[in-house]
């Protein structure tokens, strides 16, 4: 009897730490959206979007994280399949390194992309001699900057899929005579759909938001190389409610990309 | 499926150390112990405790210098600098950062906080300066002037506008009648003279103590006094400040005939 009212005493004492907690755990992540939602200037909207740094942030950011979702998705399948399906010496080192944008300090993952593709760059000296072609301060350098700290996302989320699906599926439909590629298109990718949409919309997020790599390697010009992350926080010193504003549009991409995942998070179901 | 999650937690803590960083401080005196010399009858009204000083940029040398000093001075004060643009500081102060000490390079951001009703006091000049166009060491390309950061082979970064150096700058340009197509417009001047560092750009407009700080890694390129322009340096106290008798010395100490000389070596312009 004393035993049993031990047990659930101490229950109800862990039940109620893991839901003060909890509260806390949601008070610090939706109070900050709360204190943005509260200070738009919602009746000045169509006069604030006029601000010449609004539009021209977001036509860019919409261009910029598209296109990086693009590349990532053209190199990233393949390699995901890569990491997925094949065995080899320095797999898991290789793997490592490729989601390794994916946690580095975006900072740091500017300074690397200057040292990688400036223009004293180990590549981009080259590239530069040789073609002309400059990836700081341009627009494909912020591409570049984008698919480099996105990339991993697709990668990681459509390797996970790869690796839940069912081989034996693949080899039925070989043994029903399908080649390699016919494999790949009408059975595996159309089963991989829910993991690579997941994949393709954390991949995108992440794209969007990016600010750290994007100001130090293709640094900022309106129009050019300021995204809409540059620009609020740029905005913030002269036109802060041009600032808010353009959170707010963020917010409202990032929140549909998580309504749309539908808490189908990095590939678990 | 336990281990790979083990291993990514780990990831993910060392990633979070590794982006943890925090403020610049000044020389970093440990605050000394109780005076020595208690035999004298009078109380001590020695300042102690942090003095944190938001200031611009261009100051980060010879602020680092000063605020070292300052510490000799007062054992018991630990000066903690922040850098940035003045107009990024400004913002902050506006959005309450616990400050003591603002120090601005030009005058619309000290107007700004002082607009808000943020200042304790009345700004106090101590220092100009002028602006110069810093260069590859080696001025490889020939840079002269102001006029041939127009040329197309150039690669020309700029302090953005609202960015006290970026708006000198482009008065200065627009005064000399010319057009630049900068290729970027940087948060703040130290920034924009990175660039010439890293050898992503060709030349940027900078402050001459700019050039001088950065100790040949880039040269400087002077422009004519006739179109040059310049901003004072402010210093005031935040109201509110956590240590306002450390900051008011502190203004005091930026006034001081050492300081002042030493500002002059570093190449600033006396008021």
């Amino acid at each position: 009897m004393t035993r049993r009212a031990g047990a659930s005493h101490g229950d109800r004492a862990v039940a109620a730490a893991t839901g003060a907690l909890a509260v806390g755990a949601v008070l610090l992540l939706v109070l900050p959206l709360v204190g943005l939602l509260l200070r738009i200037p919602w009746s000045r909207i169509p006069e604030v979007v006029r601000d010449p740094a609004v539009l021209p942030a977001l036509r860019l950011s919409l261009t910029t994280s598209l296109l990086a979702l693009t590349i990532a998705v053209a190199l990233g399948l393949p390699l995901a399949w890569v990491f997925a399906r094949l065995e080899f010496p320095g797999k898991a080192l290789l793997r490592a390194l490729a989601v390794l944008p994916m946690v580095l300090p975006p900072v740091v993952a500017g300074v690397a992309l200057l040292l990688a593709f400036g223009r004293r760059g180990l590549v981009g000296a080259p590239l530069d001699a040789l073609a002309g072609v400059r990836l700081p301060f341009s627009t494909a350098g912020v591409v570049v900057a984008e698919a480099f700290v996105a990339m991993p996302f697709l990668v990681v989320t459509v390797e996970s899929g790869l690796r839940l699906l069912d081989r034996r599926l693949d080899d039925a439909a070989a043994t029903l005579g399908a080649g390699r590629w016919t494999t790949l298109r009408r059975v595996t990718l159309p089963l991989l759909g829910p993991s690579l949409a997941s994949g393709m919309a954390l991949c995108w997020a992440r794209a969007l938001g990016e600010f750290g790599a994007t100001i130090t390697f293709a640094g900022n010009l309106p129009g050019r190389t300021q995204t809409t992350p540059l620009a609020v926080y740029l905005l913030l010193e002269t036109s802060p409610e041009a600032a808010y504003l353009l959170s707010l549009v963020l917010l409202a991409l990032s929140l549909a990309v998580l309504v749309a995942l539908r808490g189908r998070f990095l590939g678990v179901r | 499926m336990a281990g790979r999650c083990g291993t990514q937690v780990l990831v993910v803590l060392l990633a979070v150390a590794l982006a943890a960083c925090g403020p610049s401080t000044a020389g970093g005196a440990t605050p000394g112990a109780a005076t020595a010399d208690g035999a004298s009858g009078r109380a001590d009204d020695r300042l102690a405790g942090d003095l944190v000083v938001l200031a611009a940029a261009s100051l980060t040398d010879a602020l680092q210098e000063i605020g070292a000093r300052f510490e000799r001075d007062h054992p018991d004060v630990t000066v903690r600098l922040s850098f940035a643009s003045s107009s990024q500081l400004a913002v902050q102060i506006g959005e309450g950062a616990p400050a003591d000490v603002f120090v601005s390079a030009g005058p619309r951001p000290m107007e700004r906080v002082a607009d808000a009703g943020l200042l304790a006091g009345r700004p106090m000049r101590f220092a100009g300066n002028a602006l110069t166009i810093a260069v590859e060491p080696g001025n490889p390309l020939g840079i002269t002037g102001l006029g041939d950061l127009e040329r197309r082979d150039v690669v020309v970064v700029l302090a953005a506008p609202d960015v006290p150096a970026g708006e000198l700058a482009a008065d200065v340009v627009a005064a000399a009648g010319l057009s630049l197509r900068p290729a970027s417009l940087e948060r703040d001047v130290r920034a924009a003279l990175a660039r010439v560092e890293l050898g992503e750009a060709d030349a940027a407009i900078v402050y001459e103590t700019d050039v001088r700080a950065a100790e040949g890694a880039v040269d400087g390129v002077a422009i004519p006094v006739a179109r040059n322009r310049g901003h004072r340096y402010t210093a005031a106290v935040v109201a509110g400040a956590a240590n306002a008798d450390a900051a008011a010395a502190f203004l005091e100490h930026l006034r001081s005939r050492d300081v002042q000389d030493r500002l002059r070596d570093l190449g600033f312009a006396l008021p």
